[in-house]
């Protein structure tokens, strides 16, 4: 078994010991700690284990880990530990998006990789965006409402010139 | 025929079910009838009940706060603060415990707001925390019923009306002043020289008599100032962060990680597996066999196998070669079912409820008209998967489990060890979605009984496919329905031969029984209800709004066709159906009161713009429902293609739940209830063939997603009545307000959910 390299949330991570055929999902769980990508049909049908990967939002259940060179960017990886929040979770708090939970960290990285891609999104390219990721509790209005607000806070934190979210 | 003991089962149901209805209604029997018309007599504080105080060293005021049990919620004098009451102030701040699971319906925050505006402290000094779990301390610990915020309104209440109280009297005291020239505001007590903080007087509050509940005054509704506000969910900071709150995120040290295969069709029992080949494979550590224990809820025969992660466990469950003794198990068929169904239309099965004299009145009616509605098995499908952490030591076993029904797992998990249930303890963790699956606790029996026989501590988990194909599914139906219209219009009787199924060969499934409550039971003058029940192997159990979740869209369905049947409007025939205001079942907690229905029927349909003209192929529906104390109406705005393409723009509710506890929390379930309404209406189905579910992942089982999610207006009555809870009664007038659409819009009646078994797909 060779060693399994990652690059997860800034940091260069090497795993010795992981069976090659181990999901994204289940290294980035059970083997870095980093729990808030979630397991919910294991085959990439409801968006629960959504990361981004160089940017690009990917249903780490499906994905071998060995598949992957590019940079990882959990949930995690979004704010700084304690640290404010970026925008985006900014706007999912102050809009009170979630029921149980389960599903909006998969939810918060597509959006993300929907903003980084398309910083103004219309409703009907938010909905295209966000429609492989699944609420079971039904949150969407609010999650629509979320990804708009954070577009144009994003968009007001850049004139100001801050970033309002690592990259 | 199953040897299953379905009496075991339906011991555990009927143990769930007293911690949900009758508990409520054990408490509420405490001699506050009188107090009536208050729906819900929920529990009042009589001078035999008491709160109990205990200075803790450290100067920190805890209050233990008990209204059914005699023995106190025993405190530790000198002890760790311990958490063991509703809120905790010393020096460090204010800490409210919130008591029941939370599974997405918001009581981690609303019940804690409940106690932080009597106790008049400030939201944002207030840091919740979950409780333990400790019923002679917090009486009933349970997630479901929509029974959170009716069965905790008065406990809460005098809770924090208690502190507040003794924080007044600290203040008093240190002032030399009388406790009625002070005041109180946001975690302070202030005076005509300034003002005193909570947690400067909380040790001095702590030596003060507690007060006799009946010597407290609660707020009126007018001087609420948190109460009815928008406030965000306690948890959602560490939400969006990623933080290992739920159930499955849990890590004990030296934990392995265990999956479990059951028989696809209930009753089946392990005849042989390779064992061998699997715990050779990669990161496996055990492969064994568990018989089960002869209760169905607890814990099913299997194979266990115990590895070094989740993958080599999902990885070798795959690999996992089971041959399976079906000779006692179940051999379920939707198709059979069906055909059996059909064939009992003119088969009078037992009556349940027969009122007046349907027969004349059919006799004697201006029009008759017949149909037949079904409904489809359908999932549960809570995003997070069952899971369950256990360490099992010694005779003891500890837990960390997302159920909604912590009580219940502890009773369930010590039956299936053979332990006394002192010696079970659960952790109650954030909980990925509930509808009602996590009110039956097997997959923390199956996590107790591996933890054990392995040795080690495990985290259970099952998957995608382990949760759908051992759902506890909501049942199928079939309704014969006959109605009456009479010579002046109006609905003259109803019958409704109801084919419903039983797990046990006797009673009804969970949400599979009519009873006189069910419309239009109590309101019309001559209705009869009558069911034969199929027996049905695959379990079978509450799914959010139980009954009224299937029976909203038979009877508010009907209802439309008899108005049309009359030629009146839909809107016109409801009210008079409801009539004069007054309770149907006076002094009895769940009951409808009319005015109250009648009041959101004209509230939605005023808000929807009921009786405007529409475009082609294009209407409003509307359809009322009582559930859960909650009266809700809603209007549906529906666009039909010539091809049956649907689209839902918009859904307008209007609610009577009392008064809202949190604006936020409120409205998020009723934009929830709807879109699992419509999604549930729409194409989701469970079949069965040779006992086993036929659809087990997503990929069959399409969920709604934000494209089709409609625009949801909500408006709630401000009402005085005691408030009662929101996480399901807004979802069984949904389906029947969508299909009144769809006939308005088309005149095609459907009778089917979902409606893509009536060729129905979304635009």
């Amino acid at each position: 078994m060779a060693d399994l390299a990652l690059q997860v949330n800034g940091r260069q991570r090497v795993l010795p010991g992981v069976d090659e055929s181990t999901p994204l999902l289940w290294v980035l769980r059970d083997e870095l700690g980093l729990v808030g990508a979630k397991f919910g049909c294991g085959i990439s049908q409801c968006g629960a284990c959504t990361v981004l990967v160089d940017g690009a939002p990917v249903r780490s259940c499906s994905l071998p880990a060995k598949a992957v060179s590019g940079a990882v960017t959990t949930i995690e990886g979004l704010a700084p530990d304690d640290g404010p929040l970026t925008a985006l979770q900014q706007a999912w708090v102050d809009l009170d998006v979630a029921q149980c939970g389960y599903c909006q960290a998969g939810q918060i990285m597509a959006a993300e990789g929907l903003l980084r891609r398309n910083p103004s999104p219309s409703d009907a390219e938010i909905d295209e965006a966000m429609a492989p990721n699944l609420c079971r509790c039904g949150t969407y209005l609010r999650i629509r409402e979320a990804v708009k607000t954070a577009a144009r806070n994003r968009e007001r934190d850049a004139t100001a010139g801050n970033a309002g979210a690592p990259a | 025929m199953t040897t299953l003991n379905y009496a075991d089962i339906h011991a555990t149901f009927a143990a769930v079910n007293a911690e949900l209805a009758d508990v409520a209604r054990a408490e509420a029997g405490k001699g506050s009838a009188a107090d009536a018309p208050a729906q819900i007599q929920v529990a009042k504080l009589g001078r035999r009940q008491f709160m109990r105080l205990t200075g803790l060293a450290g100067g920190g005021l805890m209050l233990a706060f008990t209204l059914r049990a005699p023995n106190a919620a025993a405190q530790t004098a000198g002890g760790p603060l311990a958490p063991n009451g509703f809120l905790r102030i010393d020096a460090d701040g204010i800490f409210i415990f919130a008591k029941n699971p939370e599974i997405g319906q918001g009581v981690k925050t609303s019940l804690p707001m409940i106690v932080a505006e009597e106790l008049d402290a400030a939201w944002e000094d207030v840091r919740v925390e979950q409780s333990p779990i400790d019923e002679a301390a917090y009486g009933p610990q349970f997630a479901g019923g929509s029974l959170s915020i009716p069965m905790n309104w008065d406990r809460l209440r005098y809770a924090g009306a208690t502190a507040r109280a003794m924080l007044v009297g600290a203040a008093a005291a240190r002032l030399g002043v009388s406790p009625a020239d002070l005041r109180t505001q946001d975690s302070h007590v202030l005076h005509s020289g300034g003002k005193l903080a909570y947690t400067e007087l909380a040790a001095e509050a702590a030596a003060m008599p507690v007060p006799e509940a009946d010597s407290l005054t609660l707020k009126e509704r007018g001087e609420y100032r948190l109460l009815g506000q928008r406030v965000t969910g306690v948890d959602n900071d560490a939400l969006v962060r990623g933080k290992p709150l739920f159930g499955v995120d849990q890590r004990v040290p030296g934990m392995k990680y265990a999956t479990y295969q059951k028989c696809g069709a209930i009753g089946g029992k392990v005849k042989s597996a390779n064992l061998d080949a699997v715990k050779a494979m990669p990161g496996v550590v055990d492969a064994f066999v568990l018989d089960g224990n002869g209760n169905a809820m607890e814990l099913l025969p299997g194979v266990a196998i115990v590895a070094d992660s989740t993958w080599a466990a999902i990885r070798a469950k795959r690999a996992l070669e089971v041959e399976w003794d079906e000779s006692s198990a179940g051999t379920d068929s939707w198709s059979a079912a069906a055909a059996a169904a059909a064939k009992l239309r003119d088969t009078a099965g037992e009556r349940v409820f027969d009122a007046g004299s349907v027969d004349d009145a059919f006799a004697t009616a201006a029009k008759r008209v017949d149909a037949s509605y079904a409904y489809h098995f359908v999932s549960h499908a809570q995003l997070e998967p069952q899971n369950c952490t256990a360490r099992y030591a010694d005779g003891a076993i500890e837990m960390w489990a997302p159920t909604q029904t912590p009580g219940s797992g502890i009773r369930g998990v010590a039956n299936t060890l053979g332990i006394d249930p002192a010696k079970v303890t659960v952790h109650q963790l954030r909980c990925g979605g509930g509808f009602g699956r996590r009110l039956y606790n097997d997959f923390m029996c199956e996590a107790a009984a591996i933890a054990k026989r392995a040795g080690v501590p495990v985290k259970l988990q099952w998957t995608r496919e382990d949760d759908m194909c051992c759902d506890l599914f909501r049942a199928g139906g079939f309704h014969h329905v006959a109605g009456a219209v009479d010579d002046d219009g109006r609905v003259s009787a109803w019958q409704d031969r109801f084919v419903t199924f039983t797990n046990d060969g006797e009673r009804p499934v969970s949400g599979g029984g009519l009873s006189g409550r069910v419309f239009p039971g109590g309101l019309l003058a001559n209705v009869r209800y009558e069911q034969t029940a199929l027996p049905w192997s695959s379990r079978c159990a509450a799914w959010r709004a139980p009954g009224s979740n299937v029976f909203a869209f038979v009877v508010q369905s009907f209802l439309h066709e008899l108005a049309d049947a009359a030629g009146r409007d839909h809107l016109e025939v409801l009210l008079e159906v409801l009539g004069e205001p007054r309770w149907l079942q006076e002094g009895q907690m769940q009951a409808l009161h009319t005015g109250r229905a009648a009041g959101v029927v004209r509230l939605a349909a005023e808000r929807a713009g009921w009786g405007r003209e529409m475009p082609p192929g294009r209407a409003l529906g509307l359809a009322f429902y009582f559930s859960h104390a909650g009266h809700i109406a809603e209007v549906a705005d529906v666009s039909v293609s010539a091809d049956k393409r649907v689209k839902v723009h918009r859904v307008t509710v209007a609610a009577d739940v009392g008064p809202i506890v949190n604006l936020s929390g409120a409205e998020n379930q009723i934009q929830g209830s709807v879109v699992d309404g419509l999604s549930t209406m729409l194409g989701l189905a469970i079949g069965f063939e040779n006992g086993r579910a036929q659809e087990t992942n997503f990929d069959r089982y399409p969920m709604l997603r934000m494209p089709a999610t409609p625009a949801v207006d909500v408006h709630f009555v401000d009402s005085d009545f005691s408030p009662t809870g929101l996480g399901e009664p807004a979802l069984p007038p949904l389906a029947p307000a969508v299909c009144n659409a769809i006939y308005a819009a088309t005149g095609d009646r459907v009778r089917t959910m979902p409606i893509s078994e009536a060729g129905y797909r979304l635009a």
